[in-house]
């Protein structure tokens, strides 16, 4: 067989045997050489079988990366997330990947001699196209090593994603945002050892009245107890920017957002908008540690569920997100994998292969990037491919995971990651917290000095006291 | 013999959530009673999406209630199908088109479509009596019903293409919502007003969470029945319809004077 890729004139042609396969643009070589998933196949975007499937990833590892910084596959002109993209690109730090092709990439990547500090300093020169491109050529556990050795370090009042440690969101989310049912939850998870990423909150309501009480509620917790952490209700940025304007104690600010201009619409949201989010929470001067004030959330699907997926496939539109979180000096970035459907991600095999290609591209692209582990109850998923899929993100390093009372989000009706779950990674993997709230876990004697939850008693501070 | 389960002393708090809280441990992880309780309470959840849509039986309890009913299904010609195409669950099947044309209903100011959605659990549980529940406020509106329509594999905007055929001035959708845990039967109600093909989730008014555990049947209907007085005094539906039914108490004598209809 011989490879023949040609330029863009002529789109892209793949011999295999007696078959010629072509492609005829970039972005449709991405979506063929993408593993198969329902989103993709719902946009009509998919191959049609598993040879060209193949064939496209063929064609796709003779591509140089150069031809994928210089051929936006959304227009310049009319996409600011494409002249973000361009923009933003750090031609110095390209230099020793510009002459790679992306099979090349592949196998540079893995190198013994590619260590986390190339990594880091790689990952201003590497575009959203350019790791979505490299992942459709890894297999899962390409996608977990190169993963591992991306580090990713942020501080707000502790400090998340050193070697070793697995930080996790409590999310104590309550179907009418009771303040006392949301407390047992945020007690719950604390004495389980959670909450170092954030205290973070769905709100049923997203007024402004319902969003500033749980704000004042998890400050009030947060520093009656001198909880090391940081609070977050997950409205819309406009909803936090006018709560901050008002005074409300808003540690970060939270937004949606996806991987092109109009989807970023359909989501109410802009650079601009973004940029004035993270200016307000930076002028609060919050954190103790440091300033990432801003928590993202994205997902595979979102921009052709607005209608706004330009016939990109749905795996590289969702590493543009990443482009866009990553400029905004993030605490957090969530990708709620199983979330969106099976229309989207059909079953636990697809949800897995997603939620590892998710963390490999963010974190390539220095990204701080958790995940949030799920499945609805429409999709053909259920406890062990959570199981399966934690346990192969820890091993990968990955930065956050959620933790859902007994992993059953009462309010958004879906199934995530629990406190429990999170004490089985760590009992497996030996991963640690963030130190600073490790240490106060120790103070307030819920964990010993090996990590592990302690004997707990009826008369234990964190019961009495509220 | 191992040591039992740690169970947490914080079990006076589960009153103030459902929420699993205060669950206990078998070392990192869930006690035995609790793994079994979260894999029984997704099988349900699963089994509403998957279990069979009784249409024979709702269209029975409908017609036991004095209501003419039509039958159709939308373009998705199974669950697999329908589950990874939310487009063919949006738009009838050929011979729902049919139906429709030869059930000769035209121009009501209201019609009610059941449909199965995500949990065909809630529609058969809940459907019939809603509808009964719903009765009372349109025979006192005076509004005309048509014959309510019993729709299969069907997303929540079949509603439109129904609507728009059958010339109705609304169509109130009856759709089993995507299940959780704690809720796997929990109905839905989309009010459109002046349905059409491309209608968008902005123009439509939601009612959620229907089921004994949660929204009543008289609580849904008496909204239902406001949301449909104040959609056709306002000419519309959707974020320009905002759900202030709540300041009208519900009471029996507060719900005779409804809005003029």
């Amino acid at each position: 067989m011989i490879p023949a890729c040609t330029g863009r004139a002529m789109g892209y042609r793949q011999v295999v045997g007696t078959t010629t396969w072509t492609f005829p643009d970039l972005k449709d070589l991405l979506a063929k050489a993408s593993p198969l998933r329902s989103g993709d196949a719902l946009a009509g975007l998919a191959a049609s079988c598993a040879q060209e499937n193949v064939a496209a990833k063929l064609a796709l590892a003779e591509v140089p990366l150069k031809t994928l910084l210089d051929q936006p596959l959304i227009p310049y002109e009319t996409d600011e997330v494409t002249r973000l993209i361009c923009d933003s690109h750090d031609a110095q730090a390209f230099g020793p990947i510009g002459g790679l092709t992306v099979g090349a990439f592949r196998d540079f990547l893995l190198s013994e001699t590619t260590t986390p500090a190339v990594l880091a300093r790689l990952a201003p020169a590497i575009t959203p196209e350019m790791a979505a491109a490299v992942s459709k050529l890894m297999r899962n556990q390409d996608l977990i090593l190169v993963a591992s050795n991306c580090r990713v370090t942020t501080r707000f009042r502790n400090t998340i994603g050193l070697a070793g440690t697995l930080a996790v969101r409590l999310q104590p989310n309550h179907p009418t945002d009771d303040p006392a049912g949301i407390t047992a939850s945020v007690l719950d998870g604390l004495m389980y050892g959670c909450g170092d990423a954030v205290i973070g909150i769905n709100p049923a309501s997203d007024s402004l009245a319902a969003t500033g009480e749980l704000l004042r509620l998890l400050d009030g917790l947060i520093g009656r107890f001198e909880i090391p952490t940081q609070a977050c209700v997950l409205a819309h940025v406009t909803t936090s920017l006018e709560l901050i304007e008002r005074g409300a104690p808003v540690d970060l600010v939270f937004q949606s957002v996806a991987g092109t201009q109009a989807a970023n619409a359909s989501f109410g949201v802009n650079l601009a908008l973004l940029k004035e989010g993270r200016e307000a929470a930076l002028s609060l001067k919050r954190g103790t540690v440091g300033d990432n004030v801003m928590y993202f959330e994205t997902g595979q699907g979102s921009a052709l569920s607005a209608g706004a997926h330009h016939g990109v496939d749905q795996q590289t539109l969702e590493a543009r997100a990443y482009a866009v979180a990553r400029a905004f000096d993030p605490l957090l970035v969530n990708t709620v994998v199983g979330f969106i459907g099976p229309e989207y991600l059909y079953d636990g095999k697809q949800i897995i292969r997603a939620g590892l290609e998710d963390h490999f591209c963010g974190k390539l692209m220095g990204a701080p990037l958790g995940c949030d582990v799920c499945y609805t109850n429409h999709a053909q998923a259920d406890q062990d491919d959570i199981d399966t899929l934690l346990t192969l993100l820890a091993t990968a390093g990955v930065t956050f995971v959620m933790g859902v009372p007994g992993g059953d989000d009462v309010m958004l009706n879906y199934q995530s990651t629990s406190f429990h779950d999170a004490l089985y990674i760590r009992e497996l993997l030996g991963l640690g917290r963030a130190p600073e709230f490790e240490a106060w876990l120790e103070g307030m004697k819920i964990t010993g000095g090996d990590g592990r939850l302690l004997p707990r008693t009826p008369t234990h501070r964190l019961l009495m006291g509220v | 013999m191992g040591e039992p389960p740690a169970r947490d002393p914080w079990t006076q708090l589960t009153g103030l959530t459902a929420a699993r809280i205060a669950l206990g441990r078998a070392g990192p992880a869930l006690p035995t009673r609790e793994v079994l309780a979260l894999a029984l309470a997704h099988a349900q959840a699963r089994d509403a999406v998957h279990a069979p849509f009784d249409a024979d039986a709702v269209a029975r309890g409908l017609e036991a209630l004095g209501h003419a009913t039509v039958q159709v299904a939308s373009a998705a010609p199974d669950r697999a199908t329908y589950l990874r195409r939310p487009d063919l669950g949006r738009r009838l099947s050929g011979a729902g088109r049919e139906t429709l044309e030869r059930s000769g209903a035209r121009g009501s100011e209201l019609v009610l479509v059941v449909a199965d959605g995500l949990s065909s659990a809630a529609a058969n549980a809940h459907a019939v009596p809603l509808v009964a529940a719903l009765a009372p406020y349109v025979d006192r509106a005076g509004w005309s019903l048509g014959p309510v329509v019993i729709a299969t594999q069907a997303r929540v905007a079949l509603g439109d293409e129904i609507g728009e055929r059958l010339g109705a001035g609304m169509v109130a959708l009856l759709v089993g919502e995507r299940p959780g845990l704690s809720s796997p039967d929990s109905l839905g109600i989309y009010l459109t007003h002046a349905p059409h093909v491309g209608r968008t989730d902005a123009e439509r008014n939601c009612i959620s969470n229907i089921r004994p555990e949660g929204l009543s049947y008289e609580e849904a209907a008496f909204k239902l029945a406001w949301h449909i007085a104040e959609a056709r005094r306002l000419g519309l539906t959707g974020v320009g319809l905002k759900d202030e039914s709540d300041l009208v108490s519900l009471t029996l004598e507060s719900r005779v004077p409804l809005p003029p209809a």
